[in-house]
C-alpha cells in the first residue's frame, strides 16, 4: 500500500472504531444489500484491502435534487462515504474550491488516475445552443462531460436526467437536453433513476462497487437489478386494498384515511420499477403512497410526458388493465387471481416495450 | 473606464480581470468576473448565469394540477417551496380555499426547509468561506473544549470528542485524498478564526451532516418522500386518521409524535450549536463589513406562513411584506403582485430577446424568446468564453425589477422590513446579537450581516414549527380532521379562462408564480425566484442587481485566489437553477427555440 493512500478498515481502525463494530457495519451493509452473511466477509475483506476510490461528480442541468438525496443516507452516513469509503475529489455542491483551483482538480484527476475514477453525472448536457445552455468553466458541459468520460473507469448515472432526460427534457425538450448515454458511448454506465433516488439505493451502488469491485447486475436499461427489478405495486403495503378493490375515490375520503389504494388517483406504481415501498424513504419512514399520494412514476423513462398525474393509469398505453378497478371494485372478493393474472401479462408487455436502442445489458463485469 | 450607475454604484472595469467559473458550493451554474483595481480592490463585478432549462416552456398546455410537481423540479434543494408556490397559484386563479389542517401542514413542510436549508447553506455551503479546516488540526482539543462550553450548553463538547475528531481529520488530511476539501483556500489571510474555532466548526460541520437527514423526515411524513415531497392543489394529500380503522395508513398519534420530536431536536440545534456557532464566528469577522450591497437600499419581500387558511394578507403573513427604497427604513412600501407596473423583467442584457427591449414586463404579459450571443468586446468564443462583455448580453438571468429598482430579496431582506416594521420577532433577536457584537446596525448591511440574518431566520423559524404543529394538534382535538377540499378539483368546475398568482418566501427569497389557465389547461406559466432578484444582470437603465454590488469594494488578499468573491456570494445562498427559466409567449412556435 503506497503512501497516501489507505483501506477503508486501515482509516476506521485508526479512528478508534472496533473490529466489532467494522464486523457489524459489514453485516449491516450485507443485509442492506440482500447478501446474506458470506457477502458481510466478502465487504469486509474489500474493505480491508482496497484504497478509496476517486470520484468525480459533476452537474450538468438539474436541480441538485440528486446531491441532497445522497447527504440524506442513513445506512452508511454520508460523512463516512466522504471520509472514509470514497475520495470526493470534484463535486461543485459541496467542494472549498472554486474557478482555477477547482478546474485544477479535474486535470489533475485525469493524469493521476487515468482509468481509475468513477465519474458520477447528476443532470444532463443540452445539446442545442451549441450546449451552450450549460455553461461550465465557460465551455459547453457537454464537453466536460465527453472529455471527463474519457479516462474514468465507470460512470453512474444518478437520478432521471442523467438516466432518460427528465423534467428539461419533457416535451418540447426547448434545450435539447439527453440523457448522458447518448453523449458517453464507450464506457459502462449505471443507471440509477429516480427524481430523485432513493439515498441508500445510491449509496449502496457506490458502496458496491467499492466493495466488490465491479458494477452491480443491471437490467436491460443499465438499473441496478437489485433495485430496480420490481414494480412499487409488487410490493405496496397498500396492495392488498387493489386486490381487495378498495380504493381512494376522492382525495379526504373515508378510503384515504383508512389508507386505500390509490390506483384511482392516478398512482404510477403498478408501472414503476423502483424500491419505494421496500427501501422506503429517509431511512425507511414513508413513501409517496404511505403518505396519501400516488406515486408519479418519477424513476421511469419519460414519466413527465405520461400525465396528467391525476388521471388513472388506463389513460397510458403501456398498462393493459383499463377499467379492471371499476370492476374489481363491484365484485371485490373473486378477482384476485384475475388481477395477478393481468398483472403478469403486463410485465411481459412492459419488457418488450421498454427495451431501448444501444443500450443492452451491460452484464455484471462491465467495470 | 468609470461608470456611474443609476442606482448609486461606481463601475470601473480598466483593472485585471479575474474570472470564477464555475462558482461553486451553490445550486447550479454560476460564473462571475471582476476587475480589481492597483490594491486589488473589486471596482467591477459582472454576475453571468450559465444555465437555462425552459420549464415554464415545458408546462404550456398541460393540467395546472400538475404544475407543483414540474415546478418542484425547478430546484431541489429549497425543495417544496416551488411547488407550495404553484399550489397557491393554482388555488389563487381557480378560486380553491383549503383547510386549516392543510394551512398548519403547509406551514410546517415550509418551516421544515427554512430550518434545514439555512443549517445546511451555513455549515456545508458557507462554512468553509470563514472556517479553515487545516488550521483546525492544530488546535488544542482541551481549549477547544473550553471554547465550546463557555458558548454553549451542547453536551459534544469533551476535549477527548475533539480529540478524536481531530485525530480523524489528521488522518483524512495525511491520506492525501482530501476530497471535497483539495485545493481549497487553507492559510488564506482572509480566514481570522483561531485554530480552536476552525475544530469546533469542523465537528459541527459532521454533526449537521448528520442532523440534516433528520430534519427531513417531517417532508417524508406528510409528503412522503424529500427531496421532492408530494402537495396537492386544494390542501395536502396526507389524510389525518387517529381514532378509526386503518389509522395506521394515515397521519396517526404516532406520526404526530414523531414530527413532534424531531421539532424539539431542530431547536436545541439550531439554538445550541448554530446560533452560537454564528455568533462564535462572526466576534472575529465583525471587521470584515464588505458585501452590503444593495441590503442598506433596496429590499423586498412578499411575506409568508399565514396564520389563518386562505388569508394571504399583510396581517396574516407572519413573515413580512413590503418593499424598502433608497435606505428609508421609516417607509415599508406595500407590494402588489398584480399590478402590471410593479414587479417587471428587462432582457436587455439577458440572452433572450423582446420585441421591444426597452420596456419590462409583467410576468402575466412576459415573453421570451432564448437568444444567446456574446458581445463584441467578449473575449474566447461563443463556445469557450474566455472574458464576457457586459456591455451587451450576458446571462441567462432575466432582470427582475421592482418599479423600475433593482431590490435584494432573501433573509437579510426580510429581516430589514420586519425591522423597519417594528415587529418584535424581528427587532428583538436582531437588537441582542449587536448588541453581544457590540456592532451598530448598519453592520447588518454586509456579508456577515446576511449569515447572521439567516441564522437568526433559521431560530425564528423553528418556533413556527412548534406553534403550527401545535395549532394542527388543537385542530385535530377539536374534531377537525380534513385536509384537502376537492369541490373544485375537477377541470369540469372550473372557469373557461382563469389567471393567478402565487407567492412564498423561499429560504433564499421572494418568490413569485403567475399562470394563465385557458380551457383548463395552462396557456402560461411564469416564475420571478429570488436568485433572479438577487443574481440579475444590469437593466437598460444601467442598475446592477445585488450579486453585482455587493462584490464592488472588497479587497483581495491575492486576486488568484477568489475566496473573498465566493464568501460574499455563498452569504446570497445562490440558486441557479431557480433562477434560470423562461415563459414562452401565446402561441409561440417551438421550432423557434430550437435554434441551430
Amino acid at each position: 500500500m503506497g503512501e497516501g493512500i489507505e483501506t477503508f478498515y486501515q482509516v476506521i481502525r485508526r479512528q478508534g472504531i472496533t473490529r466489532r463494530s467494522f464486523t457489524k457495519f459489514c453485516s449491516l451493509t450485507a443485509a442492506s444489500l440482500g447478501l446474506g452473511a458470506t457477502g458481510a466477509s466478502t465487504i469486509a475483506h474489500a474493505l480491508e484491502t482496497k484504497p478509496r476510490v476517486p470520484v468525480i461528480w459533476m452537474h450538468g442541468l438539474e436541480c441538485t435534487c440528486c446531491s441532497e438525496s445522497f447527504i440524506r443516507s442513513a445506512h452508511p452516513l454520508v460523512k463516512d462515504v466522504i471520509l472514509s469509503m470514497i475520495s470526493l475529489d470534484y463535486d461543485d455542491t459541496i467542494m472549498a474550491a472554486a474557478g482555477h483551483q477547482a478546474e485544477a482538480i479535474l486535470v489533475d484527476t485525469k493524469e493521476k488516475y487515468k482509468g481509475q475514477y468513477v465519474l458520477a453525472v447528476e443532470g444532463n448536457p443540452p445539446l442545442n445552443e451549441d450546449g451552450m445552455y450549460c455553461i461550465d468553466g465557460g465551455r459547453p458541459f457537454v464537453e466536460r462531460l465527453k472529455w471527463m468520460a474519457a479516462d474514468a473507469a465507470a460512470v453512474l448515472a444518478w437520478g432521471s436526467c442523467a438516466s432518460w432526460g427528465c423534467v428539461q427534457a419533457a416535451k418540447p425538450n426547448p434545450t435539447h437536453a439527453v440523457p448522458i448515454d447518448q453523449v458517453i458511448r464507450d464506457k459502462p454506465i449505471v443507471k440509477v433513476p429516480g427524481c430523485p433516488p432513493i439515498a441508500e439505493v445510491m449509496t449502496a451502488v457506490i458502496t458496491y462497487i467499492n466493495t466488490f469491485g465491479r458494477l452491480p447486475d443491471l437490467d436491460r436499461q443499465g438499473r441496478p437489478k437489485m433495485f430496480y427489478s420490481q414494480r412499487i405495486h409488487d410490493k405496496c403495503y397498500r396492495r392488498g386494498h387493489f386486490d381487495a378493490g378498495q380504493f381512494v375515490e376522492s382525495w379526504d375520503d373515508d378510503g384515504a384515511r383508512k389508507g386505500y389504494c390509490l390506483y384511482k388517483m392516478g398512482c404510477r406504481g403498478p408501472t414503476t420499477y423502483n424500491a419505494c415501498s421496500t427501501v422506503r424513504w429517509n431511512n425507511g419512514v414513508s413513501f409517496p403512497i404511505q403518505s396519501g399520494h400516488g406515486c408519479i412514476g418519477c424513476s421511469e423513462d419519460g414519466f413527465w410526458d405520461n400525465g396528467p398525474f391525476y388521471n388513472r393509469l388506463s389513460n397510458v398505453r403501456q398498462f393493459g388493465i383499463e377499467a379492471n378497478a371499476d370492476q374489481i371494485g363491484g365484485v371485490a372478493a373473486g378477482v384476485v387471481g384475475t388481477a395477478v393474472a393481468v398483472h403478469a401479462g403486463v410485465t411481459v408487455v412492459k419488457r418488450l416495450t421498454t427495451k431501448r436502442n444501444g443500450n443492452g445489458d451491460s452484464g455484471p463485469h462491465g467495470g | 473606464m468609470g461608470i456611474q450607475t443609476p442606482n448609486g454604484f461606481s463601475l470601473d472595469n480598466s483593472g485585471k480581470r479575474i474570472v470564477v467559473d464555475p462558482v461553486t458550493r451553490i445550486e447550479g451554474h454560476l460564473r462571475v468576473e471582476v476587475n480589481v483595481d492597483e490594491a486589488n480592490v473589486i471596482r467591477n463585478a459582472v454576475s453571468t448565469g450559465t444555465m437555462w432549462r425552459g420549464i415554464e416552456v415545458i408546462l404550456r398546455g398541460r393540467d395546472p394540477r400538475d404544475a407543483w410537481a414540474f415546478t418542484q423540479r425547478i430546484c431541489g434543494v429549497c425543495t417544496g417551496t416551488h411547488a407550495l408556490t404553484s399550489v397557491r397559484t393554482v388555488e389563487n386563479a381557480l378560486g380553491i380555499s383549503i383547510p386549516e389542517n392543510a394551512n398548519s401542514i403547509r406551514n410546517v413542510m415550509q418551516m421544515a426547509l427554512y430550518v434545514h436549508d439555512h443549517i445546511v447553506h451555513f455549515y456545508h455551503l458557507h462554512a468553509l468561506d470563514w472556517v479553515d479546516v487545516v488550521s483546525a488540526l492544530s488546535a488544542d482539543p482541551k481549549a477547544t473544549s473550553q471554547l465550546a462550553q463557555s458558548i454553549s450548553a451542547w453536551p459534544l463538547s469533551s476535549p477527548g470528542y475533539f480529540k478524536d475528531l481531530q485525530g480523524r481529520l489528521k488522518k483524512f488530511v495525511e491520506s492525501g485524498q482530501l476530497g471535497p476539501f483539495k485545493n481549497g483556500y487553507w492559510g488564506h489571510p482572509a480566514y481570522k478564526l483561531p485554530p480552536e474555532a476552525n475544530l469546533m466548526a469542523v465537528a459541527h460541520y459532521l454533526e449537521a451532516l448528520d442532523f440534516q437527514k433528520e430534519m427531513v423526515k417531517i417532508h417524508t411524513i406528510y409528503g412522503g418522500k424529500n427531496p421532492h415531497p408530494n402537495w396537492l392543489v386544494g390542501g395536502v394529500p396526507c389524510a389525518i386518521n387517529i381514532d378509526q380503522n386503518g389509522a395506521v395508513g394515515a397521519v396517526n398519534m404516532e406520526r404526530l409524535n414523531l414530527v413532534s420530536d424531531i421539532i424539539d431536536r431542530m431547536v436545541v440545534f439550531t439554538e445550541q450549536v448554530y446560533l452560537p456557532d454564528l455568533q462564535a464566528i462572526a466576534s472575529f469577522y465583525k471587521d470584515w463589513l464588505y458585501g452590503g450591497g444593495l441590503s442598506s437600499q433596496n429590499v423586498l419581500a412578499y411575506g409568508d406562513v399565514p396564520e389563518h387558511a386562505n388569508d394571504y394578507s399583510s396581517a396574516s403573513l407572519k413573515l413580512p411584506r413590503g418593499a424598502i427604497l433608497n435606505g428609508n427604513l421609516k417607509e415599508v412600501f406595500e407590494v402588489d403582485l398584480t399590478d402590471p407596473n410593479q414587479v417587471q423583467e428587462w432582457v436587455t442584457h439577458s440572452w433572450y430577446t423582446y420585441p421591444d427591449e426597452a420596456r419590462g414586463l409583467h410576468p402575466w404579459d412576459g415573453v421570451t424568446e432564448p437568444h444567446y450571443e456574446l458581445g463584441p468586446n467578449a473575449k474566447g468564443s461563443r463556445t469557450e468564453i474566455i472574458e464576457i462583455d457586459e456591455s451587451a448580453k450576458y446571462s441567462w438571468l432575466k432582470a427582475p425589477r421592482w418599479k423600475g429598482h433593482a431590490m435584494e430579496v432573501g433573509p437579510l431582506a426580510r429581516w430589514i422590513v420586519g425591522y423597519a416594521q417594528g415587529k418584535p420577532d424581528f427587532t428583538e433577536p436582531t437588537n441582542k446579537l449587536l448588541t453581544d457584537l457590540g456592532v451598530p446596525v448598519t453592520a447588518l448591511f454586509s456579508t456577515l450581516g446576511r449569515t447572521a440574518a439567516r441564522a437568526l431566520e433559521c431560530q425564528w423559524a423553528a418556533h413556527q414549527l412548534r406553534y403550527f404543529q401545535n395549532k394542527l394538534v388543537t385542530n385535530i382535538k377539536n374534531g377537525d380532521l380534513a385536509t384537502a377540499n376537492v369541490t373544485k378539483w375537477s377541470p369540469e368546475t372550473w372557469p373557461k379562462e382563469a389567471k393567478g398568482v402565487g407567492f412564498t418566501e423561499a429560504p433564499r427569497g421572494a418568490l413569485g408564480h403567475w399562470i394563465k389557465i385557458k380551457d383548463t389547461k395552462i396557456d402560461n406559466y411564469q416564475c420571478v425566484v429570488p436568485t433572479t432578484w438577487n443574481g440579475s444582470p444590469r437593466d437598460p437603465a444601467g442598475n446592477i442587481g445585488a450579486f453585482e454590488a455587493a462584490l464592488l469594494g472588497t479587497p483581495m488578499a491575492d486576486p488568484t485566489q477568489p475566496l473573498e468573491i465566493i464568501r460574499t456570494l455563498h452569504s446570497f445562498d445562490p440558486c441557479l437553477a431557480c433562477s434560470t427559466h423562461v415563459m414562452s409567449p401565446d402561441g409561440q412556435d417551438m421550432a423557434k427555440v430550437t435554434v441551430r
